[in-house]
C-alpha cells in the first residue's frame, strides 16, 4: 500500500510535467508570430538569426507598411464587408430559422433539407461560375458584390443554429402572445429574438471570423487596389519580388492584431460560439 | 390549434434566404455545368460548346492526377494528425493545473489568425535563411530547401494546416471530456480498473461523438485546403503541391481555361459530396449508450 504521502508527490510531479509540457506546446504554437515579429524589428541590412530580438528594435518597418500598403484603408474595407455581412446573417438567419423551427409542414421540412444540403456545396467548386456572374452584373470589386457571396455561404449554419435553438423555446410563450394581440412578426421580434441572444453573439463571432480571415473569395471578387481587404493587402506584400520582407512582416503582424485583440478579450465566447457551431 | 395558421403566415420571412440561395448556389450549380461543356476562356464571348471534352480530359490530364492524390493527403493527413494532436492536448488540459485557462487560449489562438497571412509567416521558417535550417544548422545539419521537393513540400503544408487548427479538435474533445460524468470513473476505480483500462474502457467510447465531429470538421475542411498552399507554394514546384481547389484558380486564372477549371469544380463538388456521404455511412449508429 501506498503511503498519502508518496501518493501526493506522485501527483504533485505529475502537475510539473502538466505545465512544463503545456508551457512547451504553448511556445510551439507561438513561433510563427514570434519569428514574424523578430523580422519586423529589423532593418533590411540586419542578417542576424530570426530567432534574436535586435537590441535596437526597428520600428520604422511598421510606418512604412502602413504608408506604402495603404493598409488602413484595407482595414476600412474589411470591416466593412464584416460588419454588414454579420448583420445580414444575424438577421436573415434567424428570421428564416423561425418558421422552419415553429411550422414543420411538409414544405418546410422541404426547405430546410434544402438549406442543409447547401451547407455541403463547397464553395470553392463554384468559384467560376460566380465569378462570371458578377462581372455580369458588374459586381466585381465593389461590396454588394462580395458581401452577398459571405451571407450565403455562412447563412446555412447560422438559420441551422437558430433553429436548434427555438424549437427549446416553449410553444407556449407565442400563445400567449397572440392571446395579448400580438402578431406573428411582433412575437418573434419582441419575444423570441431577445431571447435568442445567446446563439446570436455565436454566429456572429462565426461569421466575422470568417468573413474578417477570408481570402478566397475576396481574392477572385475584389481586384481594384482600392477595394483590396486586410488578406489581400498582406498577399500582395509578401508576392512582390523584391517587397522587403521586413515590411511585409510588420503588415502580417498589424493585420492579424485587430482579431487577436478581440479574441484575447472575449475568447470565453469564441471558444463558445466554435463548439456550438461545430456540434450544430 | 390557431396558432398553426398563424406560423403558415410568418413563412414569409425565410424567403429572402431562399432567393439570396438561388441567385448565389442553384443558379451557379447549374451554370458551372453549363461552362463545363464549352472552351470558353473566361473573358472572350465567342466560345463554343465541346461536350464532354473537358470531362474526359478529368481522367488523362496528369494534373488532375496529382492534385487529386495531393487534396487527399492534405484531406486526410490533416484529419489524422489533428486528432492525435488535439486529443492529446485536451487530456492534458483536462486536468487542472496553473495556467491551463491561458495555455487553451493560446493553443486556439492560430485559428483566429487568416489561413493566408498565417501561410506567408511561415515563410521566415522555412525559406532558405528561414528560423527552422538556424536549428538544423544547430544540430550540424544542411540547410533544407523545405518547399523545393514535392513530397517534403506536401508535409510541411500539413504540418502547418495541423497546427493552425488543431485547436478546434482540442476544444471539441475537450468539451467532449467535460461531459463525461465523473461517476464512471469513480465506479470504475472502485471496481479495480487502472488509469490505462479507464482510459480505453471509458473515456475513448464516449469521446466517439466528438471523434466523429472532428473528423468530419477536419477532413471536410483539409480536402477543401486552399490559402495556405497559396501562400507558401503556389501549387509548384511545377504543379506537384496543387490540392484541386488550387488547380481551379490556376486553371481559371492562369491557364484561362474557364471550362476545364469549371469541370475542376465539378468534381471537388462530387469529391466532397462523396466524402460527406461516406463518413455518415462510416459513423451512423455507432454511438454507445451507457445507462
Amino acid at each position: 500500500m501506498k503511503s498519502t504521502e508518496s501518493i501526493k508527490r506522485s501527483a504533485r510531479v505529475r502537475r510539473t510535467w502538466r505545465i512544463i509540457l503545456a508551457l512547451f506546446i504553448c511556445l510551439l504554437q507561438l513561433v510563427p508570430v514570434y519569428i514574424t515579429f523578430t523580422v519586423s524589428v529589423k532593418p533590411q541590412t540586419d542578417m542576424s538569426s530570426k530567432w534574436l530580438i535586435p537590441a535596437k528594435p526597428f520600428w520604422q518597418n511598421y510606418m512604412t507598411a502602413l504608408e506604402a500598403g495603404n493598409l488602413l484603408r484595407a482595414f476600412l474595407n474589411t470591416l466593412i464587408i464584416t460588419v454588414i455581412s454579420t448583420g445580414l446573417v444575424v438577421v436573415l438567419g434567424a428570421a428564416s430559422a423561425y418558421p422552419l423551427a415553429r411550422n414543420p409542414s411538409r414544405l418546410n421540412k422541404g426547405v430546410k433539407t434544402f438549406i442543409l444540403s447547401i451547407m455541403m456545396v463547397p464553395a470553392l467548386s463554384l468559384l467560376v461560375p460566380l465569378y462570371v456572374m458578377l462581372v455580369h452584373f458588374h459586381a466585381i470589386s465593389t461590396y454588394w458584390g462580395i458581401i452577398p457571396v459571405h451571407v450565403v455561404f455562412n447563412l446555412p449554419l447560422a438559420i441551422f443554429m437558430y433553429a436548434n435553438f427555438i424549437e427549446t423555446i416553449p410553444q407556449e410563450l407565442d400563445e400567449a402572445a397572440l392571446i395579448d394581440g400580438c402578431s406573428v412578426y411582433s412575437i418573434f421580434g419582441r419575444i423570441i429574438l431577445p431571447l435568442m441572444t445567446p446563439v446570436t453573439v455565436s454566429v456572429m463571432i462565426l461569421t466575422s471570423v470568417n468573413a474578417w480571415n477570408d481570402y478566397q473569395y475576396s481574392l477572385y471578387f475584389l481586384q481594384k487596389p482600392a477595394m483590396k481587404v486586410l488578406t489581400l493587402s498582406i498577399a500582395s506584400f509578401f508576392g512582390q519580388s523584391g517587397a522587403d520582407p521586413h515590411v511585409a512582416a510588420a503588415a502580417a503582424l498589424l493585420a492579424i492584431l485587430p482579431i487577436m485583440i478581440i479574441y484575447l478579450c472575449l475568447q470565453k465566447y469564441f471558444v463558445k460560439g466554435m463548439v456550438e457551431g461545430a456540434i450544430k | 390549434m390557431q396558432t398553426h395558421s398563424l406560423y403558415r403566415k410568418a413563412n414569409i420571412l425565410y424567403i429572402p434566404a431562399l432567393i439570396l440561395f438561388l441567385i448565389f448556389v442553384v443558379y451557379p450549380f447549374f451554370s458551372d455545368i453549363r461552362i463545363a461543356f464549352t472552351n470558353w476562356n473566361g473573358f472572350s464571348k465567342h466560345f463554343k460548346y465541346v461536350g464532354l471534352l473537358n470531362f474526359k480530359r478529368l481522367f488523362t490530364d496528369a494534373n488532375i492526377g496529382i492534385a487529386l492524390v495531393n487534396t487527399l493527403f492534405y484531406g486526410f493527413g490533416s484529419t489524422f494528425f489533428q486528432q492525435v494532436l488535439g486529443l492529446a492536448f485536451a487530456l492534458l488540459l483536462n486536468e487542472p493545473f496553473p495556467g491551463r485557462t491561458a495555455a487553451r487560449t493560446i493553443i486556439y489562438l492560430p485559428v483566429m489568425i487568416s489561413a493566408v497571412i498565417m501561410g506567408y509567416m511561415w515563410t521566415y521558417l522555412v525559406e532558405f535563411d528561414g528560423a527552422l535550417n538556424d536549428i538544423v544548422a544547430l544540430f550540424g545539419g544542411k540547410p533544407v530547401l523545405w518547399l523545393s521537393n514535392a513530397t517534403l513540400a506536401v508535409v510541411v503544408l500539413i504540418t502547418i494546416n495541423t497546427l493552425q487548427f488543431v485547436g478546434i479538435s482540442m476544444i471539441i474533445y475537450l468539451a467532449g471530456l467535460q461531459g463525461i460524468p465523473n461517476m464512471y470513473y469513480e465506479a470504475a476505480s472502485i471496481e479495480g480498473a487502472g488509469r490505462r483500462q479507464q482510459f480505453w474502457k471509458i473515456t475513448v467510447p464516449l469521446l466517439y461523438p466528438s471523434f466523429v465531429t472532428s473528423v468530419t470538421i477536419n477532413l471536410i475542411g483539409g480536402l477543401k485546403l486552399f490559402d495556405v498552399i497559396q501562400a507558401l507554394t503556389a501549387g509548384g514546384p511545377g504543379y506537384t503541391t496543387h490540392s484541386l481547389a488550387t488547380l481551379i484558380h490556376s486553371t481559371y486564372f492562369g491557364s484561362q481555361n474557364a471550362g476545364f477549371a469549371a469541370a475542376i469544380g465539378a468534381l471537388l463538388f462530387v469529391i466532397i459530396l462523396i466524402f460527406t456521404i461516406l463518413l455518415e455511412l462510416v459513423f451512423k449508429g455507432k454511438e454507445v449508450q451507457y445507462t
